[in-house]
């Protein structure tokens, strides 16, 4: 696993991803939105060791520009051999039980524009025959909850469009990973209370992305005690499950 | 999980004495740095690794995800990050490639900021200095909003008061260091047994050309014991690998009841620490983590002292004080019996010109002392001993000092504050530690 392209590359997560490869010696293509940050984290992932990296700005409701930085990102690493997607925000719930446009909005971000980035990067892993797919989706895909729904059902869009992508594109040796963490330390999640022991820093979650880009393949919780909270959850009856809030 | 609308933690330095009410203000990068500081009022904070209330405000700037490398030029072994970094981030990555940290403190998870804003030393501090005389320039953001390139040459006024001003001058966003070259990441220890504090005194004198020395001294011990100790010096190995250990960790994961810390048990250990190395010199060759960050390898060590925490109470002595006047203070320690196991005697050279730097030439001892009846008391005690022999606490780690004993020992804290005012950092950054030492 030599080459690997990040999406969303400037999130807590993939951040913490990227300096694990960057120390490994790995070559490394970066997307994000900011242009700044960008060429920031290019300075910071060369210092670190990466053998090489590059990248390109990109805002990911710009669907009609996907294709173009999948090209740049293929001229520069050659063969890719795992692609990380990491891009995500989490909306305000009760702003969007609201407000119609801060719902279609988070939506489209976490969800739709997310399916077409992996329209294309799919097509690309099959002219290649090759590589690993790795998504970070999250736990709130697996039952929608009065707290998260909207962040949760786009989450859960992605998700059952990995299921299929990974039934499709297995049958040529590629390996898609839908990564469902839970509770993460990271400015997106800035303003909860985050003490106790569900919630993780995102250094412990990309120690166990790195592995699973390696051998991985299907559903990956982070850590992996979600397994067995989101299998309860999925589990309570729904009459008692309205009764309660989560 | 539901979001609040202003979020306040309880935080305390590592000392978890005082706790403090905070709002913590958290950028994400630098652009929302430079929007957020235009309201902020408060202290900047980066890990937390002060013991006391440095850190400590109302509303804190935590600085921990401006963590990025720079610049690193292999060659000349120089070094631009942004200061939110730790030390061991820098070190995974500049060892591998023969360099090394100039100054180091007793930890690694200290950021490059916070070891300005404290100007720390290390092992070393009698031939290095402290961490400052090492920094090339650092970029700084103001209480106006302006940034400012600030070094020893350019803007030297803020860059004194900033090297040991506790982060009370303005916010560091960048800095540019000079490393050490270094052939092998191991180092040769030599540890020598020392019966008394005289003894002790004499070896570091003996020791003077040694690169790194420090003493752990056995504080309960009394009458002809007084001052008995193991000092151990280091010099970086000419040939080895140049790697990084794995990191392997213990962690304490509760805080203990206090209890288990009484006189006897400390001293029991301090007993056995001291008559485990059987000869009077012993040498081996170790790697770099376990000589400069023994306690790096217990996460949380600081729950050991219980649920109220403790103060570190370390102070230097000038050399005109001599053998005498650490004699006093030990002996008044040692009657005590209040002690901690982790207590430390270090030779200081000569003083930089920094305004609030803690290091002048002399000896500095360090020691914990668990939260306790009486404790502000007896400390009260030996901050009037330690002026009396002409010397200072250490802001770092200090959580309870007076402010006429802050301004007696710091008499540079006047012309400090004319700098504040000067660049726009009084009144905007300012932590319950300031605002107790009558810091405006």
């Amino acid at each position: 696993m030599q080459n690997i392209l990040i999406i969303g590359a400037g999130s807590a997560i993939a951040k913490a991803c990227a300096r694990r490869f960057a120390s490994a010696g790995r070559h490394l293509f970066l997307v994000m939105r900011d242009e700044t940050a960008l060429a920031e984290q290019i300075a910071d992932l060369h210092c670190r060791g990466a053998g090489s990296v590059a990248g390109a700005a990109l805002d990911i409701l710009d669907t009609k520009k996907h294709d173009q930085v999948i090209r740049q990102a293929q001229v520069q690493l050659g063969k890719i051999d795992a692609i990380l997607v990491a891009h995500g925000s989490l909306p305000d719930q009760a702003v969007c039980e609201q407000n119609i446009e801060a719902t279609l909005s988070a939506i489209t971000l976490n969800g739709t524009a997310t399916v077409a980035l992996l329209t294309g990067l799919a097509q690309l892993l099959e002219q290649q025959q090759s590589g690993c797919l790795a998504v970070i989706t999250s736990v709130a895909g697996d039952r929608g909850r009065e707290s998260n729904y909207v962040y949760g059902c786009a989450k859960a869009m992605v998700s059952t469009f990995l299921q299929g992508l990974d039934q499709r594109l297995s049958k040529q040796g590629i390996r898609v990973i839908d990564i469902k963490p839970g509770f993460v330390i990271t400015p997106m999640t800035e303003g909860f209370n985050r003490s106790g022991p569900l919630w993780s820093q995102p250094e412990k979650i990309a120690g166990i992305i790195e592995p699973a880009l390696l051998h991985k393949r299907g559903t990956v919780y982070a850590p992996g005690f979600w397994r067995m909270i989101m299998a309860i959850i999925c589990l309570i009856p729904t009459p008692l499950f309205r009764k309660i809030r989560l | 999980m539901t979001r609040d609308t202003a979020p306040l933690s309880m935080l305390s330095g590592w000392g978890r004495y005082p706790y403090c009410q905070s709002q913590i203000i958290q950028p994400a990068n630098q652009q929302q740095l430079l929007q957020l500081n235009q309201s902020f009022a408060g202290i900047p904070r980066g890990q937390g690794r002060s013991y006391g209330d440095s850190a400590l405000a109302g509303t804190v700037l935590s600085c921990k995800y401006l963590d990025q490398f720079i610049e690193f030029d292999p060659e000349h072994g120089i070094l631009t990050v942004q200061a939110g970094i730790t030390l061991a981030q820098i070190l995974e990555v500049i060892v591998p490639q023969g360099w090394f940290l100039p100054v180091t403190p007793g930890t690694q998870f200290v950021t490059v900021a916070g070891a300005i804003a404290a100007d720390v030393h290390g092992k070393n501090h009698h031939l290095a200095g402290c961490f400052s005389q090492h920094l090339l320039s650092m970029e700084m953001l103001l209480g106006d909003g302006s940034q400012l390139r600030v070094s020893p040459t350019h803007n030297t006024d803020l860059f004194q008061a900033t090297c040991g001003g506790m982060g009370l001058t303005g916010i560091i966003l960048s800095a540019t260091l000079q490393l050490l070259p270094i052939k092998s990441s191991q180092i040769n220890q030599t540890s020598v047994k020392a019966r008394s504090l005289s003894d002790v005194y004499a070896l570091f004198e003996q020791a003077a050309e040694s690169t790194y020395s420090v003493a752990w001294i056995d504080c309960l011990a009394k009458g002809q014991q007084l001052g008995r100790s193991l000092l151990m010096t280091g010099e970086h190995a000419k040939q080895g690998p140049l790697a990084n250990l794995p990191q392997k960790t213990l962690s304490i994961p509760f805080a203990t009841p206090s209890a288990l810390l009484n006189r006897f048990s400390i001293k029991a250990f301090n007993s056995v620490y001291y008559h485990r190395q059987r000869k009077t010199v012993a040498q081996q060759a170790i790697h770099y983590a376990p000589f400069f960050y023994p306690l790096d390898r217990i996460q949380h060590w600081n729950r050991l002292y219980g649920r109220k925490g403790f103060v570190q109470y370390q102070f230097v002595l000038p050399h005109a004080a001599g053998l005498l006047g650490m004699e006093a203070i030990l002996k008044r320690i040692s009657d005590q019996q209040q002690g901690s196991f982790l207590a430390v005697l270090k030779q200081l050279g000569p003083a930089n010109e920094n305004l609030l730097s803690f290091p002048r030439e002399g000896y500095t001892l360090a020691l914990d002392f668990k939260l306790q009846h009486g404790l502000f008391r007896f400390l009260e005690q030996l901050d009037q001993l330690v002026l009396d022999w002409g010397g200072r606490i250490y802001l770092a780690k200090d959580a309870r000092m007076s402010q006429t004993v802050f301004k007696t020992s710091y008499p540079n804290w006047e012309t400090f504050e004319a700098v504040r005012a000067q660049y726009a950092a009084t009144g905007k950054y300012r932590s319950t530690q300031s605002v107790r030492l009558g810091l405006a």
